[in-house]
């Protein structure tokens, strides 16, 4: 079987981030493999070390900085990598049938998404190439096991967690909590230098962006910062504290 | 017409419809607003939506009795082409953030995910929403006839209901087969009001100590206050609490009118859930942890101590 792995590189969580002419500017930011990707190669991986005979290949597609994810994917343990480079910004649904475009090129019958995208904070891009394949989905999935060509597990919904059983090809989106991703060890890293990387183009894919980011800011709502140090008198402070809440932000009765 | 897609728990519309309806009536598209109700054994939710819409078109099928984002996204798509829908709304719940591709998808769509602003201008419509964990606003826009779009829950006002019912509509939909098999099912049981729904959360990280101590600070505040529990994702994953519970990048993001973080540092991946509630409360030991950057009020100091004070004092009107 062949599982394909979608990543991004993303700015890391603690990054700072800037506006720069009405745009977010990752300039200076840590960039690193997204960590919800990483819960899915390594739910891959796993799949792989307890004997599925699967091929795993990491798909990126967009800006050069996605090759870095790439090799982080390749060190990691990925069997080989596609990057459809691009300058343009695709939205996750246009996005969605490049993704779809490789999964039928490769037949793969797995498909990992990773559950939120640190940088859009987008969920769409699992569920849009499912439906393009014509395959079902699972969202937030917190465990997972394969069983021959049949994948159980279990995964969050709106009021709780369901358990499941479907048969492949699926698309799985991931979450904190699938695994703990390994990390990559320098031999591993040595050797994914020698792994495959190919390079597409996206215009082979006629594919247009459907959405477009006319402007950005960043989000700050100035508090008020009223911080009451409650150390030498607790019961002063949270009287105090209770007193404003009622009377000054009115947030309580 | 403006098509809304109903979102409903336990045989009740939820909160999340009326913003919706809100929403539908503030983008400046014209036509009806109408609202579609997907399920089984639903009159009674689609009652309820009759008195926030022009009309409202229901499917009733033994077949929706369980929720799938193919089924969903197979009777919202052809609903919205027959009815030829200039904009399709969908709740930015879980759910509805996972069958809205699906949608936009089937009907060649583009999607405006989890927005927080909406207004049609001139050929494109035009939102708002969060990127960057929250930490950016981008304006984003589509040009299609048809655009999707899912509405970030707790933003938008709610649209009171009316006087009149509007008329109801049953709708006929050929439904796909499911192919995943739900085993099993564990609902989230609590008695309190739910997180996406309260106006105060009470919300509770490492710094309470014990799965006791999260009980009696946390639990013991918000029933004092009718309020939502909170928590990390490190107290959900430590099993103190259930998932359903964790506030954050992978858990829900909220916007209360107060949120009382107990015991919480601040780690980025937890403010991109909160740090959009109007007035944020920080209860911590650390006088350098994060989550006092993006307090309004708070206390340095012993939460052991305070909280079981401010139990006190708010038992008795003030």
């Amino acid at each position: 079987m062949k599982i394909l792995v979608y990543v991004r590189q993303v700015p890391d969580a603690e990054a700072t981030i800037a506006i720069a002419n009405g745009a977010v500017s990752l300039d200076g930011a840590k960039l690193v493999l997204d960590t919800m990707d990483e819960y899915g190669l390594e739910e891959a991986l796993r799949f792989r070390d307890a004997g599925a005979p699967a091929e795993i290949v990491a798909v990126a597609v967009g800006l050069a900085r996605n090759e870095e994810a790439l090799r982080s994917a390749l060190a990691m343990g990925a069997d080989r990598a596609i990057h459809v480079e691009s300058d343009a910004a695709l939205d996750p649904i246009a996005l969605s049938s490049v993704v779809a475009e490789l999964a039928r090129k490769e037949e793969a019958t797995l498909i990992f998404c990773g559950g939120r995208q640190a940088d859009w904070d987008s969920d769409a891009l699992g569920a849009a190439v499912a439906e393009r394949l014509g395959w079902p989905q699972l969202t937030w999935t917190n465990h997972l096991e394969l069983g021959g060509d049949q994948l159980t597990g279990r995964h969050d919904v709106d009021d709780g967690n369901e358990s499941f059983t479907v048969p492949l090809p699926a698309v799985v989106t991931t979450q904190q909590g699938l695994n703990d991703p390994r990390y990559a060890t320098l031999p591993n890293i040595m050797k994914a230098k020698k792994k495959e990387l190919r390079k597409e183009s996206l215009a082979t894919f006629g594919v247009q962006a459907a959405v477009k980011t006319v402007s950005a800011e960043m989000q700050t709502r100035a508090r008020l910062h009223k911080i009451l140090q409650g150390k030498d008198d607790p019961a002063g402070a949270a009287a105090q504290l209770v007193e404003m809440l009622r009377t000054e932000a009115k947030v309580i009765a | 017409m403006i098509l809304i897609v109903a979102e409903h728990a336990n045989g009740k519309l939820s909160k999340s419809t009326a913003e919706m309806v809100t929403a539908a009536r503030g983008a400046g598209v014209e036509g009806p607003v109408t609202i579609l109700v997907l399920g089984a054994g639903i009159a009674a939710i689609a009652a309820e939506a009759s008195l926030l819409a022009e009309q409202v078109l229901v499917v009733d099928s033994a077949k929706l009795a369980q929720y799938s984002p193919e089924t969903w996204a197979a009777a919202i798509a052809f609903v919205a082409a027959e009815g030829e829908a200039k904009l399709v709304l969908i709740g930015g719940s879980r759910s509805g953030r996972e069958y809205s591709p699906r949608v936009a998808v089937k009907l060649n769509a583009p999607l405006l995910e989890d927005v927080i602003q909406l207004k049609q201008d001139g050929s494109a419509t035009r939102a708002q929403r969060y990127t960057y964990l929250a930490r950016v606003t981008e304006t984003v826009e589509a040009s299609a006839p048809l655009v999707v779009v899912s509405v970030k829950p707790g933003i938008f006002a709610v649209t009171p209901p009316a006087a009149e019912a509007a008329e109801q509509f049953d709708v006929e939909v050929e439904l796909p087969e499911l192919r995943v098999q739900v085993t099993g099912k564990t609902k989230s049981q609590s008695a309190r009001i739910a997180l996406a729904e309260a106006d105060i959360i009470i919300s509770g990280g490492r710094g309470v100590g014990s799965p006791e101590g999260f009980a009696a600070l946390v639990e013991g505040l918000a029933d004092k206050l009718g309020a939502a529990v909170g928590a990390t994702r490190v107290v959900v994953d430590a099993g103190w609490r259930p998932y359903a519970e964790q506030v954050g990048q992978t858990g829900k993001t909220v916007q209360p009118k107060v949120y009382i973080a107990i015991g919480i540092s601040g780690a980025v991946q937890h403010l991109s859930g909160m740090n959009k509630a109007k007035t944020i409360v920080a209860i911590n030991r650390d006088a350098d942890a994060p989550i006092f950057q993006v307090a309004d009020y708070g206390i340095v100091g012993d939460m052991q101590q305070i909280v079981p004070e401010m139990i006190r004092l708010v038992s008795k009107p003030g």
